[in-house]
């Protein structure tokens, strides 16, 4: 009897701790959540979104010019990105034989597990070598070769979901392959499609290693052709220097980026029911 | 049977979808090459690009541990050093913490709540690493140079691990970090595994008495166990690879210390530090070189997750 309290007890204990362990992993987020807030909040002022930044060791000022810097290297990645990457997905899916996707696949697993500070110095290397200067346009590469994988892997994974029946529907009728692809294959896929392309831009706007020697920052407004401030680098920048101003903005402009990050995760995984995994 | 008249213009039709069709593949076929020529590009520049310092140093600069600007010397020891323990400390923390949550969410929460639980640990992974470290430098720091590091010297100070003087910024704050930031991946990928586990296995334990633990112990576990290995990689892969929020609380020193509590420097970090800062091209060679050692280092560790992952849920294909 002794024996069967004492397993009892260890049973008890042991699916405690895994509740306990639960309750920790989750907690971590409300806590980031939460201090983002707190400190973040008091900072968030109309001058924050449209003044450009003062000088070291001034009050006031904003970070004006890194929300749309950061929109601009965003925007340019997501432009070269999501075609690619939507493209590659179609083929994975539809036009795959056997040898060349298996390459193709692995290629592009292989590509989104490469760090992003790696992927940094690829831009760096065939972008701000030849240009010899920072510049907007390295960032967004950078950014859009991370994206690629990211959406060609969801793509393919969205396209072959589609139920074989509409397929052969479609052929049956008389559809050639392209047509069948492009008028109800695609269509049928769109909600997974889309959120797999939010939840990867939502991914390479957060991304600040790849950013740190190809876009560099900038103190001012600037053209894409030059060095650009963006949020994350911003927030590097700002976090870890010396002022006491500047960590206020940074936990301001910390505060805008993880909401923006995370609205768009929330919003794109409750447009399909089963909920998508966050790109890994 | 087709009549001879009606052949030709069927033919014509037939061909002409035929045409449109192969202008489809060749389209997609091009774009999906891309991504095996931007990463055949990316090795090649890694490669061209660590040149001079590859011929200068050779083998000697994984095993060196000088790294002088002003002598041009350059050795990457401190630094995969740094990246190694960082990496181990978090998985230290991160593997029982994260498979014990796995356990809860497939083995004992209800459906919707494990569910919920799991979406919301998955959110974790996409909160940019750049938060993570900024609120690393203003909480966790102080917490570790005020509490943590005071408390594990008091109780433990004989140790040469947990010897010398607290700064708080160092190589145990960076791997409580990156726990923190591989929970999502351990979490996931282990459930997954777990929930994959045949319903039978978990039934015949209980049927010959096992308790539930001892059945998600001796029944479910091994069973799960690749997986779960797989899941270990995943986050060890991430681990190595990031930078951020390791950069801005390890404390950038480029020696080697044995104390956990001393600051030091990942590979990452020291490209992210010095990179736009580097002059001349032997110091920029050798911090390419560098992305060409982690490039290596996780490209490794990935190709083992994926496979342990591919091999227990048997779907085919990782998620990368």
């Amino acid at each position: 009897m002794s024996r069967n309290s004492r397993r009892n007890a260890v049973n008890n204990i042991m699916l405690a701790l895994c509740g306990v362990c639960a309750f920790l992993t989750v907690s971590t987020l409300f806590l980031i959540l939460a201090y983002l807030v707190y400190n973040g909040a008091k900072s968030l002022n109309p001058s924050f979104f449209t003044q450009l930044p003062v000088g070291e060791g001034q009050t006031g000022g904003g970070i004006a010019n890194a929300i749309v810097g950061s929109a601009e290297v965003v925007l340019l990645a997501t432009l070269i990105g999501l075609p690619v990457g939507f493209m590659a997905g179609v083929y994975l899916a539809e036009f795959g034989g056997k040898t060349i996707p298996f390459i193709v696949r692995y290629t592009a697993d292989l590509l989104n597990g490469i760090p992003s500070i790696v992927i940094g110095i690829f831009a760096w290397t065939v972008v701000v070598v030849p240009m010899h200067h920072f510049s907007a346009i390295a960032g967004a590469l950078a950014l859009s070769v991370m994206l690629v994988p990211i959406t060609a892997r969801s793509t393919e994974q969205f396209l072959l979901e589609v139920p074989r029946p509409l397929r052969e529907g479609a052929l049956a009728l008389g559809a050639n392959k392209w047509k069948t692809i492009a008028t109800v294959i695609v269509p049928a896929a769109r909600k997974g499609i889309m959120t797999g392309m939010i939840l990867g831009v939502a991914r390479i706007s957060g991304e600040t290693a790849p950013l740190l020697f190809t876009s560099l920052s900038n103190q001012y407004w600037s053209g894409i052709s030059e060095p650009t401030a963006s949020l994350p680098v911003t927030i590097y920048n700002y976090a870890t220097s010396a002022y006491e101003d500047w960590h206020q903005l940074a936990w301001a402009a910390g505060l805008v980026l993880l909401v923006l990050v995370l609205l768009a995760n929330i919003a794109a995984r409750m447009v399909i029911s089963r909920g998508a995994s966050v790109p890994r | 049977m087709a009549t001879p008249t009606a052949l030709p213009r069927s033919s014509t039709a037939v061909r002409r979808r035929f045409g449109a069709d192969e202008v489809a593949y060749g389209l997609t076929l091009i774009f999906a090459f891309l991504i095996i020529a931007v990463t055949v590009l990316l090795v090649w520049e890694l490669w061209v690009h660590s040149a001079l310092s590859r011929e200068k140093f050779g083998l000697g600069f994984i095993i060196s541990t000088a790294w002088d600007p002003v002598a041009e010397k350059y050795g990457a020891l401190p630094f995969i050093y740094g990246t190694l323990i960082t990496s181990f400390l978090a998985l230290l923390i991160s593997v029982p913490l994260g498979v014990g949550a796995a356990i809860y969410l497939s083995e004992l929460a209800p459906q919707r709540l494990s569910n919920t639980l799991t979406f919301l640990v998955e959110l974790l992974a996409a909160v940019p690493s750049v938060i993570y470290g900024l609120i690393a430098i203003f909480t966790l720091v102080p917490l570790m140079r005020s509490y943590v590091e005071p408390g594990i010297q008091a109780i433990a100070g004989d140790l040469p691990v947990f010897q010398g003087h607290i700064f708080g910024y160092g190589y145990l704050t960076a791997g409580v970090i990156l726990a923190v930031m591989t929970f999502p991946y351990i979490i996931s990928v282990s459930r997954e595994a777990l929930l994959a586990v045949p319903r039978e296995q978990r039934e015949a334990a209980l049927a010959l008495g096992a308790t539930k633990w001892e059945s998600t112990y001796q029944a479910v576990l091994p069973f799960a166990r690749l997986g779960i290995i797989g899941s270990i990689f995943l986050a060890l892969a991430r681990a190595l690879g990031e930078t951020m929020a390791v950069t801005m609380v390890i404390g950038n020193s480029n020696a080697i210390q044995a104390s956990l509590f001393a600051p030091g420097q990942t590979i990452a970090a020291v490209i992210a530090n010095e990179f736009s800062e580097a002059t001349g091209n032997t110091y920029l060679a050798a911090l390419v070189e560098l992305g060409l050692v982690l490039f290596v280092l996780t490209m490794v560790i990935n190709a083992m997750a994926q496979l342990m992952i591919i091999v227990t849920t048997k779907k085919g294909s990782a998620k990368g």
